[in-house]
């Protein structure tokens, strides 16, 4: 039987309403009163020399207010890069500046020049037409190999070539994995590219910069995953204001995906700006300057190679990857290809040998940085598209090659540094198999050939890393900041609880799932459990949300505060109810002294605490409130099976998805149909980026697939209904509610198997292609079928 | 988009006057328009809504012919050519349903985008484009890429669709704008078939008149199975080159000519 | 500037524009109904569908004057007359049709015009019906099955209930 309520149960999420009849509060609702707009005149072209900027027409246009460029700049910090990368050598990685506003040089369509501020954003747009601008244009770097031969343009003249950095790993293995495919009986190697993909938000960004005189505290309202980051960021970084001058609001935002987790330009120059002008001003992105100013994702280049013994067991693994990093460094861009990719490579298999080889590459091209999943997708891809091949070119079963190989034994050490706490990665292949209905495989088959359609089978497991932690390791690693998460859960007087979060929900639904595992634990309802999230002069400082982190980390934080509370609650009830605090037990909102039948509501304690006339107030103080940090002792390891069946039309090369299945272990589960709902979307997307989904770049830089008329998003008739199961549940063993995360498996898991099903059912229709790049689109298809 | 004034004339005549104006521009459904206009890659002074014209809307069957107002939604066209199934079912399948609620085909035609459904239909089917002054053979009408035997200032108020034996309408969508990557629509009259197909040439719609030749002579699927159209002029681009757009020619029409009825 | 006047959720209300106001601009600048969005700038993601005169539009690709003496819907005139949302607003709920819910006024939009003339439609109709509408969040599943449960339908066999 479900549980209606707590944790395991799925109530209907409570944001929904204010969504659902318009009252969503998203940050391009707010206007505040002399609010000024921004337009920023970008660079139309890839790379090239600033000659000068005159601005003196577009200033005397009706409405300007104020024209800034990067010379308003000079003194301000650039925007801050949250990871630092040492090499192969020991060596730092190269890290170029970013200015808000471009100096001396653009270097991607897209690069802010100018930023106009007037009374309307059609005045500010107008006047932005009459800026004159001089660009003596160069050659563009485009692509990765190269941009690092020994003549290229240089991206940043500054620095010594476009390599920002070469990373091994693990470096000391090298030798032994490459002795290991000396001796391999059978070795597979595949070249592929992870196709470069824009976010897409559906809400595109917005900053709201708002100046106030009276205390000197500026206010930015924007579309972020993580407003403390930002504040933290902007503040200390970028425009020197401390902390308690800066209040970060990021209120409904809708969607993020990773892009919104980045400190942007735009955040920046609106405070800076509403600063200098007195008075607030607004940045709405169109979606066609969202493709050329969000940080996109993936773009890798890879040879991945799997050495096997004579017996099919994997011996090594050797990558060699390339990772554009576009023209400037994302916040987090160094650490998505490097450790969020390299410490994945093992995925669910027992390979003793694993080196991993990164170039990241500097080009004219938009920054690319996290995008759901984050280097955890390139790694998944190339391993089990790499297994999939290994299986076709010895002749046996993809799923039994997979099971022959994988990891039994947990808590498992891979040799790429991570240690594996828990997982069961027959179970999730058994229920996959089951879900699927994989013993009717055939017979579908031979349906669809009955229509002229070759239908495919495509398989894979993946293996996830989530809230990346702790935060003293990862600093080894380079990171810039913590990767902790706090909560303050706050009891009022008459029992009701506020919970301030670090996590920030755009969409993942914490107003509804934090509440029941508060509830759960006191034992009160939901209903009068609030999450208070998304602005810093609310909440303590949390790292926000992202890499499916909000329940293992924050949520552990928000355990951890809870159960201070209950502990002060407790000696509350011992005092009222004159008893030892050890025989108090708190159970469904009633504390009672064990083994009678003396009890007290939880709302009687809650008034003592803030009324405290019957009360301790030698031992205790007054009130209930308590904070909690917590940092967790590793990464949560969701892992699953995934499976899908396509039908290909070898008339026309386009794909359909038939049937698609994900069988996943999270751990536990607080709210199943929310964590339905984000494998679904994860999914789709998987499946956005294996069908249709491209960032394609000319090769002067200029960015073909700007808008959606070519950057081809999911439609509802391009995807069907999805099978997804979580009932496979190994509880994560080190964080307080056994959960993993699952925001980003759907995106992970997906591409492979529908690449492998398209390879599948190609080779039913008597066409042996062993590798199509993504996207499969009807036109590579055809060309893979005709080649 | 820059400043313009938009007018709502009630009457072809006054719209007629209102676009005699300096830098006047018609507006039908403003589905492609105004996504132009908001790149300000267009600067008109006034924008000609005609959108209020009641004498432009409607769709009429008499004996052998089919007629739409020019101001008629594809939403309409949808709903009310049962006369011309295979027009109505094209007309269901533009865009999307709000593009459809506001787009027409006067908008469409006059626009000529290489990409648009209604240019191959009005082709294949030999229709009369009637604007304020003339009648226009679509044989005559349709110039190339975005390019129309209408003047400047001339309103499109009606088309006339001889309704053939039978017809359908095969479009292979690009991905991403669900417009036609390829679109073919065949129409078989008493007096000989008729192939046009959007999407895939640098010079917009076009007749592939070996497939007519091949119909006209055995209307049937199989007709078609020698033919190559040629890659010569087709549209290369990062959903399709010119080859797979010549293959998906062939294929569309086979289909076309199997669905059609 | 001209002066428009239109009936928005039963209210009639009026006020001047520019010609180039876009409707979508006079629905949440001047009239403050902020449930109608913008996700893109090309007619394609459909989150800022609204009724005109019954029909579904996306009120970014209209300009306000071609609305002047028209009935307009938006997602804040959707729910029940007494409050409560409507049955449509409350399956999108009930079967978690929604995430971020920034394209979720213009689903709602697009699934009630299609339930008012096909009041059963199938999973391929809705599919195809929802064609100018984008949701990143959803991957479509909860959207196709909470208007099919809105229409009366029994979803209970399908996938992953």
């Amino acid at each position: 039987m479900p549980k209606d309520h707590g944790i395991g149960a799925s109530p209907k999420r409570r944001e929904d309403v204010r969504f659902l009849t318009g009252k969503g509060q998203y940050t391009d609702d707010i206007n505040l009163h002399g609010q000024t707009y921004v337009h920023f005149l970008r660079s139309d072209v890839a790379h090239g020399i600033i000659k000068s900027i005159d601005t003196s027409a577009a200033e005397n246009m009706p409405g300007v207010v104020r024209i800034f460029t990067g010379a308003d700049f000079e003194g301000v910090g650039g925007l801050p890069c949250g990871w630092q990368i040492t090499d192969r050598h020991g060596q730092p990685m190269q890290e170029p500046g970013h200015p808000v506003l471009a100096r001396g040089k653009v270097r991607h369509v897209g690069d802010p020049i100018a930023a106009i501020i007037a009374e309307t954003k059609e005045q500010a747009r107008d006047a932005a037409e009459a800026i004159e601008l001089d660009i003596e244009e160069l050659p563009a770097v485009v692509d990765m190999v190269s941009a690092l031969a020994p003549d290229a343009p240089k991206v940043h003249d500054e620095l010594t070539s476009n390599l920002c950095y070469d990373w091994g790993f693990v470096e000391e293995n090298k030798a032994a994995v490459d002795e290991a495919f000396e001796k391999a009986a059978h070795v597979t190697t595949l070249e592929l590219i992870n196709n470069r993909l824009v976010a897409n938000p559906m809400e595109p960004r917005v900053a709201v910069g708002d100046y106030n005189q009276a205390n000197d505290e500026s206010t930015l309202y924007t579309t972020s995953q993580n407003p403390h980051v930002i504040r933290l960021l902007m503040g200390a970084f970028v425009l020197g204001i401390p902390e308690h001058k800066l209040r970060v609001v990021a209120p409904d935002v809708g969607g993020g995906f990773g892009t919104k987790i980045f400190h942007y330009a735009e955040e920046a120059f609106v405070t800076f700006a509403s600063r200098q002008i007195r008075r607030p001003v607004k940045w709405t992105s169109t979606r066609s300057e969202a493709f050329m100013s969000d940080a996109h994702g993936r773009d890798h280049k890879t040879k991945i190679e799997l050495a096997l013994d004579a017996d099919n067991n994997f011996m090594a693994i050797r990558t060699d990857t390339y990772a554009n990093m576009g023209a400037y460094l994302s916040t987090f861009a160094p650490s998505v290809p490097t450790w969020l990719h390299g410490t994945l490579m093992a995925g669910n298999y027992k390979t003793p040998l694993i080196y991993v080889n990164v170039k990241a590459v500097f080009t004219n091209t938009v920054p690319v940085d996290a995008y759901r999943g984050a280097g955890r997708p390139e790694a998944t891809f190339q391993l089990e598209r790499l297994v999939d091949k290994a299986a076709r070119e010895l002749g046996v079963d993809p799923i039994a090659l997979r099971r022959q190989n994988f990891i039994t034994q947990f808590p498992y050490a891979t040799p790429v540094a991570v240690e594996y706490d828990t997982g069961d990665y027959i179970a999730t292949m058994d229920r996959m198999e089951e879900i699927m209905d994989l013993s009717g495989f055939e017979a579908r088959r031979k349906a669809s050939e009955a229509k002229g359609k070759w239908r495919g089978l495509g398989v894979n497991c993946y293996i996830e890393a989530c809230g990346i932690a702790p935060s003293n390791l990862v600093g080894q690693l380079g990171a810039r900041a913590g990767l902790y998460d706090a909560a303050t859960v706050r009891v009022n007087a008459t029992g009701s609880i506020s919970v301030m979060v670090g996590a920030h929900s755009h969409g993942q639904g914490h107003e509804t799932t934090f509440p029941q595992v508060i509830a759960e634990m006191i034992g009160i309802d939901e209903s009068q459990v609030d999450i208070v999230h998304g602005d810093s002069s609310k909440i303590p400082f949390g790292m926000g949300t992202y890499g499916s982190r909000s329940l293992a980390v924050c949520g552990s934080a928000m355990v951890r505060a809870a159960e201070k509370v209950i502990r002060k609650a407790k000696k509350i009830a011992a005092h009222l109810l004159e008893a030892s605090e050890a025989d108090i037990e708190l159970k469904d909102g009633k504390f009672s002294v064990a083994g009678t039948d003396k009890e007290c509501a939880w709302g009687d304690v809650t008034l003592a605490a803030y009324v405290p006339h019957n009360y301790p107030l030698e031992d205790i103080e007054p009130g209930l409130e308590e904070t909690a940090f917590y940092d967790p002792a590793n990464f949560t390891y969701p892992s699953g099976a995934y499976a899908c069946e396509v039908e290909v039309d070898p008339e026309t090369g386009k794909v359909t998805i038939e049937k698609f299945a994900a069988a996943d272990d999270f751990g536990n589960v607080v709210n199943p149909m929310i964590v339905e709902g984000q494998v679904h979307g994860g999914i789709a997307q998987g499946i956005g980026q294996a069908l249709l989904e491209a960032a394609v770049y000319d090769e002067n830089g200029q960015l073909q697939s700007a808008s959606y008329m070519d950057y081809a998003m999911p439609r509802a008739d391009d995807v069907p209904f999805y099978i997804v199961d979580h009932s496979c549940c190994t509880p994560c063993t080190h964080n307080p509610l056994g959960v993993k995360g699952c925001g980003e498996a759907g995106a992970i898991g997906s591409p492979p198997a529908v690449v492998n099903a398209v390879i599948d059912a190609l080779a039913s229709g008597g066409k042996n292609v062993p590798h199509i790049d993504m996207p499969l689109t009807p036109h590579r298809v055809w060309k893979a079928i005709n080649q | 988009m820059y400043a313009f004034d938009v007018t709502r004339p009630k009457t072809v005549a006054e719209a007629v006057a209102a676009l005699s104006g300096d830098e006047a521009q018609a507006l039908g459904g403003g589905q492609t328009l105004i996504p132009t206009l908001k790149q300000r890659l267009a600067a008109p002074a006034t924008l000609v809504s005609l959108s209020a014209i009641d004498e432009m809307k409607g769709v009429c069957a008499d004996g052998g012919t089919l007629t739409i107002g020019g101001g008629t939604t594809h939403a309409t066209v949808a709903a009310e050519a049962s006369a011309y199934p295979a027009l109505a079912a094209l007309a269901a399948n533009i865009g999307d349903p709000a593009v459809r609620s506001r787009g027409t085909i006067g908008g469409s035609l006059a626009n000529n985008d290489p990409s648009a459904c209604y240019p191959s239909a009005a082709l294949a089917s030999g229709a009369t484009i009637v604007t304020n002054n003339r009648e226009i053979a679509a044989d005559d009408y349709f110039q190339g890429l975005f390019t129309t035997a209408l003047n400047e200032g001339e309103i499109i108020t009606a088309v006339k669709f001889p309704v053939p034996e039978k017809a359908n309408y095969q479009k292979f969508v690009q991905p991403a704008s669900r417009f036609s990557l390829v679109g073919v629509f065949v129409a078989k009259y008493a007096d000989g078939v008729r192939v046009a197909v959007t999407g895939a040439s640098e010079n917009g719609v076009f007749r592939w008149k070996e497939a007519e030749a091949a119909l006209s002579a055995n209307f049937s699927a199989d007709a078609v199975e020698g033919l190559t159209a040629s890659a010569d002029g087709l549209i290369n681009d990062l959903h399709g080159d010119a080859e797979y757009r010549a293959h998906l020619i062939k294929v569309m029409t086979k289909r076309a000519v199997a669905a059609a009825k | 500037m001209t002066k428009v006047t239109m009936t928005v959720n039963g209210k009639s209300v009026s006020g001047e524009v520019e010609g180039r106001t876009l409707l979508v601009d006079f629905l949440r600048d001047a009239q403050r109904l902020t449930g109608t969005h913008v996700g893109c700038d090309t007619s394609q993601c459909g989150a800022c569908t609204v009724h005109v005169d019954g029909l579904q539009v996306k009120s970014c690709t209209m300009f306000a004057l071609e609305a002047d003496g028209a009935t307009v819907t938006t997602i804040e005139g959707m729910g029940n007359a007494d409050g409560t949302m409507s049955a449509l607003q409350a399956s999108f709920q009930e079967h978690h049709g929604l995430q971020c819910g920034f394209c979720t006024p213009g689903m709602i939009m697009a699934a009630s015009s299609l339930l008012k003339v096909n009041p059963k439609p199938t999973e391929a109709e809705i599919r195809h019906h929802l064609e100018g509408n984008i949701c990143r969040c959803t991957g479509y599943h909860n959207i196709v099955k909470a208007i099919m449960a809105a229409s009366g339908q029994d979803v209970s066999a399908i996938a992953a209930e």
